[in-house]
């Protein structure tokens, strides 16, 4: 009998889980509202999804949740951080937590220091770390904040000194105490990464009890497999890992859709366009992964430059609410929402809406009553579903990654609306169980491992550069529990710099493989 | 003189994006930068020349080095405050304003930052009103006016101050200083007087990004007649509207090149081609030249307005590219040798737009 793995999603609205064997079919799947304490309907579904199922068998479980995102989101359960920059005596005019919306900083932000400390882009020190300042700032916190974030300028080519301050920090207040260093966070950019370091501190707590409620409810199923949680990249780190670096769980919840997507229609190359009530989020699968965005991410308010999906969102779901404005129609962006289930015509409520307009049009069926639509207009359908095929199209041109064709697949509650032919794209597939692609997008997750790193060509050229990065990347991923015979490296970019002697250049690359069982 | 408000800021940061034409370096960082100024030392004054002693001095800051290493080595202050004192002390005499000597990009904003902290105005007034990447690169140049003496300092208290034959030596000399100093530096070069400012310099670039800026605002919200209103202040027209359907980037001699291609909305027999060297440079419809420098090139977003930088063009961007006359300053002899086409390797002729 083949091992199986447990995908839950923990979403604002609904909690999904899956089971599934090794094969990637799906074994059992349930969906249920999210509970006001999230960890009562992981429980709950946990305990849905692995009925009659012999528990044996499972060998894994995944989560992807909300709940990181929602605690800054909503400035919930989020603790006090210390901030100590090493980079003096550079950076001092743009002090830690610059810019941070003021609830937030408030909320999150205690003691700030920059101290002595930091590398040059040759690797050189700005200055030596300033070890004393580092022990009177740690006096300083002892009581006053539950953790610390570090950051260091170029920290991401050079972290000893991020590693030596998380030293002292340990000998003045304790191994225990929480600290973050910003190598283990973020990418190039200081105050970006600062930034993810310092929400990466202030989530241990919400982390803390996220992943002890999942191994609970684990446990008490009788379920003794390895835990992990996905982040923001699709890919798996494990339970204690997430404790570490909550962070970078926040953007899970659409790669988890858009991997899920990829898997259940077994292509590894589309785009993914995920329609629920209110919007329509479309991203691009190259490889398997989504692509990532280049811009800053904002978090909370908060600017970051962490890996997350490129993603484009658009106020067109199944509860968009349709307005005739004269000879034309309007669609959205306003919309029902949720209750699309009562408030649509065909269900015996008042307001028009995209799912109306799909079932006259032909497109959705055996939802609601197609009956009660005599007082739509076919020119009113026309329009309206005119409107949507221009908006998919758009939304198609501008994710794809080259000018071929390629296919999309089209995921969640709305996904009915979107056309079956759409200009640039080979077909449109609606796979089997897409409305949980969500779950199981973070049962199939891998193990990974980056590298983003400043090299310089002229030194020892191009090739063994890349080179180096793949080698890195790829013992990182090892490290994260992939197994080493079935690594492949997922992304190699290469940002030329300007100014930078040497023909300097930034390379990221990522490695990714299966969990080694 | 007038204050500088915090409106008055996005907007600048805003026109200078614009003014950067994909390159300048992200204003982000320096924008941050000034906010800190402000709240640490009060407020700064934008002057005319007409409002400051004639014989005054002036000095110009801005920051030097490549932008990737300053996202990492984050501004300090006393590189820029550095390199005006030690000029200042260099000449003997202490200086009336601050200027920037480039209103496009990052370096729009560092001398706000400067100038707060020194407690002086900033002169309404540059040498490019768009980003340029090298120091010769001026009117101050076509005047004849030397960009020596000049000052190059790093956040340590490292300063050097230097003398040059020529503008061009004086870049070499620079850049080669900045490596050797850490690549995130501040430089202060053709130091002069108000009256040379207001002869020779182009005249109300501050106000300009700011006017620039608030317009570009307005298009951003959405707001009725916004989008013409821009284009008419800014003498600008969009030449083109697609999606970009080729992107091309390598690094040479330190410089961030490549080609950006974009296929017409309509009609997909038209394409645009945009030379890239760190800013946008010229743009070809069909083969044929129809913007090029020193006139600027700014590619929008079509959906929100908002300039694209040379890092962040991407495949599948759907763009309206602007073409904005370059300030009427550089209409004079000598600047198509020193920022026309062929003085960045492309031999192409200069394609006059707008004004007279």
């Amino acid at each position: 009998m083949s091992r199986l793995r447990i995908g839950i999603d923990v979403g604002g609205t609904n909690t999904d889980a899956v089971v599934v064997d090794e094969e990637g079919s799906v074994i059992a799947s349930t969906k249920s509202a999210t509970t006001l304490n999230p960890s009562d309907g992981i429980a709950k579904a946990l305990s849905e999804v692995i009925e009659g199922l012999d528990k044996s068998r499972i060998s894994q479980a995944m989560l992807g949740t909300t709940h990181p995102a929602n605690a800054i989101i909503q400035r919930k359960s989020l603790q006090k951080v210390a901030v100590l920059r090493l980079a003096a005596p550079s950076s001092l005019a743009i002090r830690p937590g610059a810019a941070w919306p003021r609830d937030l900083h408030e909320a999150v932000i205690g003691p700030a220091i920059i101290v002595g400390g930091g590398y040059e882009y040759d690797g050189t020190e700005i200055a030596p770390l300033e070890e004393k300042a580092i022990r009177e700032f740690a006096k300083k916190c002892k009581g006053v904040v539950s953790a610390i974030a570090v950051s260091c300028a170029f920290a991401p080519a050079n972290y000893d000194q991020e590693l030596r301050a998380g030293v002292i920090l340990a000998e003045e207040l304790g191994a225990d105490f929480p600290v973050s260093l910003s190598h283990q966070v973020g990418q190039i950019g200081l105050l970006e990464r600062e930034n993810a370091t310092i929400l990466n501190a202030s989530l241990f707590g919400v982390a803390q009890s996220v992943v002890t409620g999942f191994q609970s409810a684990l446990i008490g199923h009788g379920l003794k497999v390895d835990s992990f949680l996905t982040q923001n990249d699709g890919t798996l780190m494990t339970a204690d890992e997430a404790m570490r670096l909550p962070i970078l769980t926040v953007g899970s919840g659409p790669t988890n859709s858009m991997r899920g997507a990829c898997a259940l229609a077994k292509i590894s190359d589309a785009l993914v366009i995920d329609v629920g009530g209110t919007s329509a989020d479309c991203g691009i699968l190259v490889d398997g992964f989504p692509r990532e965005s280049s811009a800053a991410i904002e978090v909370g308010g908060v600017r970051t430059n962490f890996r997350m999906p490129d993603l484009i969102s658009i106020g067109l779901g199944g509860g968009s609410i349709v307005r005739q404005a004269g000879d034309a129609v309007e669609v959205g962006p306003d919309s029902v929402g949720y209750k699309v289930i009562t408030e649509a015509l065909i269900n015996g409520g008042e307001t028009l809406t995209l799912s109306d307009i799909s079932t006259k049009g032909g497109r959705l069926s055996g939802f609601g009553d197609a009956s009660k639509l005599g007082g739509v207009s076919d020119e009113v359908v026309s329009l309206a579903l005119k409107w949507v095929d221009e908006q998919i199209q758009i939304l198609s041109d501008r994710m794809k990654a080259s000018r071929s064709e390629m296919p999309l697949i089209a995921v969640g509650g709305g996904s009915h609306l979107i056309p079956k032919k759409v200009n640039g794209i080979s077909e449109v597939i609606t796979p089997k169980y897409h409305s949980v692609a969500n779950a199981f997008g973070a049962a199939i997750a891998e193990a990974s491992g980056t590298v983003d790193r400043v090299y310089r060509y002229a030194e020892q050229g191009r090739e063994k550069c890349l080179e180096d990065a793949r080698q890195l990347a790829t013992e990182a991923a090892i490290r994260s529990g992939a197994d080493p015979e079935n690594v492949r490296i997922t992304a190699v970019i290469e940002v030329p710099m300007s100014y930078l002697p040497g023909q300097g250049c930034r390379v990221q690359v990522k490695a990714v493989g299966p969990l080694a069982v | 003189m007038r204050e500088l408000t915090l409106d008055d800021l996005d907007d600048m940061v805003l026109g200078a994006t614009l003014l950067g034409t994909g390159g300048g370096g992200d204003p982000y960082i320096a924008r941050l930068m000034v906010r800190q100024a402000l709240e640490d030392y009060g407020s700064v004054n934008i002057a005319a020349p007409s409002e400051l002693d004639p014989d005054g001095l002036v000095l110009t800051v801005a920051v030097i080095g490549a932008p990737t290493v300053i996202s990492e080595k984050v501004p300090a202050g006393p590189e820029f405050s550095g390199v005006v004192n030690a000029l200042s002390s260099y000449l003997g005499k202490k200086p009336v304003a601050i200027m920037p000597i480039e209103v496009g990009g990052m370096n729009t904003l560092i001398p706000i930052a400067v100038a707060a902290e020194l407690g002086l105005p900033v002169i309404d007034a540059d040498s490019m009103r768009r980003a340029f990447p090298q120091i010769e690169m001026t009117v101050f140049t076509l005047a004849g006016i030397p960009a020596s003496p000049m000052s190059v300092a790093d956040e340590k208290g490292n300063v050097m101050v230097f003398q040059t034959t020529t503008n061009q030596v004086a870049e070499k000399l620079a850049r080669s200083a900045v490596m050797q100093l850490g690549l995130a530096n501040g430089i202060s070069c053709y130091p002069m007087t108000v009256q040379q400012i207001a002869d020779f310099g182009i005249q109300g670039s501050m106000t300009y990004a700011v006017e620039l800026g608030k317009r570009l605002m307005a298009v951003q919200r959405g707001e009725s007649g916004a989008y013409d209103e821009f284009l008419r202040f800014a003498e600008a027209k969009i030449y083109f509207s697609g999606k970009i359907i080729d992107l091309d980037r390598r690094t040479t001699d330190g410089f961030a090149k490549g080609t950006v291609v974009i296929e017409h909305f309509t009609d997909p027999n038209r394409t645009m081609r945009i030379e890239i060297q760190n800013e946008l440079l010229i743009a070809l419809e069909d083969g044929k030249p129809i913007i090029t420098t020193p006139d600027l090139i700014c590619i929008l977003d079509h959906e929100n307005a908002q300039p694209i930088t040379t890092e962040t063009l991407a495949y599948g961007q759907r763009v309206d590219v602007i073409g904005l006359p370059c300030a009427p300053e550089w209409h004079q002899e000598g600047m198509l040798d020193l920022v026309g086409p062929k003085a960045f390797g492309y031999d192409i002729e200069y394609v006059k737009m707008g004004g007279n």
